[in-house]
């Protein structure tokens, strides 16, 4: 589903922040990405988003080239993939519904079916009463529940969180990461960049690791060791 | 797609109703701009009243020889109309006027009048006073089509000479009032576009994480830009009914202080027989730079 073909990502004269990376991953897999901070997990994630192109080498998403791709079609990849981050990414001025809606919006959906999503999956993820909410008035945890609501209304058919779990206590942690879980368990691929040992280990799935803009290793059932 | 251009509407309308201090001082920046572009039109107007009050002072006279017919003389001015394109207005003054218009003036001059009755008769001769649309150049040519057609046996002089070191300075001065006038105006046109350009940056620059989180979820670039530059629209039109009213009321109040230094020109009235100007100048320029400014922005956040 995704391939990365002798990737290179420089961002000025000096400051390599990839280098030779080449993997693929399959759809249905659940993949984490591990490094310290600054290894380049975040760049990776935004060269499959094509909010990034590679300096050298091609990333594929399914049998496109993004570094080829014109900005419609980028704009339609990324509306299959669902975006988790450690800083949410909400909309300030819009309220929990509308942050929500508007995936559905810029999907194009009608608005009966929006007015028919939107309240069931807030109330799954347990903000259906602060639905006129902005998001400054919810907790960090509310926010990501947010972030990961959004994420999913759209059913897509990639997940990827970047460090999802960076802002959150324990519990909320726990509950971010169960529900990666169970997306993948429902088919979904979803791809974790990382730096936290003890949910790597705990989730025992494939793991890249990445150091110095270079991949360590590549393990199926792998651990965090760096 | 008429879905798509509802909800960017409500969008729009949203960000406006939810961002109201950025939007009352962006409407505010906006505001003094137009009436600033207003104030340039207003002093357009008292300008070119000035300098057409200067022109129409200037003129030429033609002399008849004393003798002449009053209707000989109405049909040279008949003719000399239909030969110049350039000519403003032809003023026939008959001795007896020109008599009684030299008594009047010099009225409180009992030597004057003391040499007229010496002199006995009238010395005045009937005379054409010849008025142009201004260019030195045009009084030359009316003064040449006198003296070489087949009236100009009935005329005794014209006074070109005398008067055309004056009328050459006054369309001078009167010409770089104009100039002066449109270099004002660009200047301040480019000064007031570039304090919108800036106003609206400053708007849209508050929202750049948020133009960032709508690239990443996938929105195309119009959905994304679509709200902002109707956002710049709304601040154009709000900013133009203010002005407008704004305009209206300081022309009202003004003007009979205006008529004082300048007798004859009615601000009030200039602004109403205009008004349809300053609508398309006020709303125009709001309007239009207001969505040009904010397209630029975004398209930089875009690419970004």
């Amino acid at each position: 589903m995704i391939k990365f073909n002798n990737v290179t990502k420089i961002y000025s004269p000096g400051i390599i922040v990839l280098q030779n990376i080449s993997f693929e991953i399959k759809e249905g897999e659940f993949v984490s990405i591990v490094g310290k901070s600054g290894a380049g997990k975040t760049t990776l994630v935004r060269l499959i988003m094509g909010l990034e192109t590679p300096n050298y080498g091609d990333v594929y998403f399914e049998d496109i080239n993004l570094g080829d791709a014109d900005a419609s079609k980028i704009q339609k990849i990324r509306r299959r993939i669902g975006g988790i981050h450690q800083d949410y990414k909400l909309l300030p001025k819009k309220t929990v519904y509308e942050n929500v809606a508007y995936i559905m919006q810029v999907e194009g959906k009608n608005n009966e079916e929006i007015k028919k999503e939107v309240p069931k999956v807030l109330d799954i993820i347990g903000l259906k009463d602060k639905i006129d909410n902005f998001p400054d008035e919810l907790s960090g945890g509310e926010q990501q529940r947010l972030a990961i609501a959004r994420a999913l209304v759209n059913h897509p058919d990639i997940i990827i969180a970047d460090e999802p779990t960076g802002n959150l206590d324990p519990y909320n942690s726990y509950e971010v990461i169960s529900l990666l879980q169970k997306m993948n368990q429902a088919g979904k691929t979803v791809i974790l960049a990382t730096h936290d040992r003890e949910i790597i280990n705990k989730l025992g799935k494939r793991v890249i690791t990445i150091e110095n803009g270079k991949i360590l290793r590549d393990e199926e059932a792998g651990r965090f060791i760096i | 797609m008429f879905t798509n251009f509802k909800r960017i509407l409500t969008f729009a309308i949203n960000d406006f109703s939810r961002n109201k201090g950025m939007s009352i001082a962006a409407i505010f920046v906006l505001s003094i701009t137009i009436m600033l572009v207003t104030g340039l039109f207003f002093f357009q107007g008292v300008t070119g009243y000035l300098t057409s009050q200067i022109k129409d002072k200037i003129d030429i006279t033609a002399y008849f020889k004393d003798g002449t017919s009053e209707q000989d003389i109405l049909n040279v001015r008949d003719e000399i109309l239909t030969m110049s394109p350039n000519i403003k207005n032809i003023e026939y003054v008959s001795k007896d006027q020109a008599l009684s218009s030299f008594n009047d003036k010099h009225k409180d001059n009992p030597v004057l009048a003391r040499a007229l009755q010496e002199v006995g008769s009238n010395p005045f001769l009937p005379s054409l006073n010849i008025t142009t649309n201004g260019e030195p150049s045009q009084y030359a040519s009316v003064a040449n089509i006198l003296q070489t057609s087949d009236f100009s046996k009935l005329i005794d002089k014209v006074d070109l000479a005398q008067k055309k070191d004056t009328i050459e300075k006054i369309y001078s001065i009167t010409s770089n009032i104009t100039l002066f006038g449109i270099l004002l105006g660009v200047i301040l046109i480019i000064v007031a576009m570039l304090v919108v350009f800036n106003t609206i940056k400053l708007v849209i620059e508050n929202s750049k994480e948020e133009i960032s989180t709508m690239r990443t979820v996938g929105a195309s670039d119009w959905f994304i830009r679509g709200p902002f530059v109707i956002q710049g629209i709304i601040y154009g039109v709000v900013a133009f009914l203010i002005c407008i009213l704004l305009s209206a009321v300081i022309a009202y109040f003004l003007s009979p202080k205006v008529a004082v230094v300048l007798p004859g020109f009615d601000m009030f009235d200039y602004f109403l027989t205009n008004w349809w100007i300053f609508v398309l100048i006020q709303l125009g320029f709001g309007m239009v730079m207001g969505a040009i400014s904010a397209i630029i922005v975004v398209k930089k956040h875009l690419e970004v």
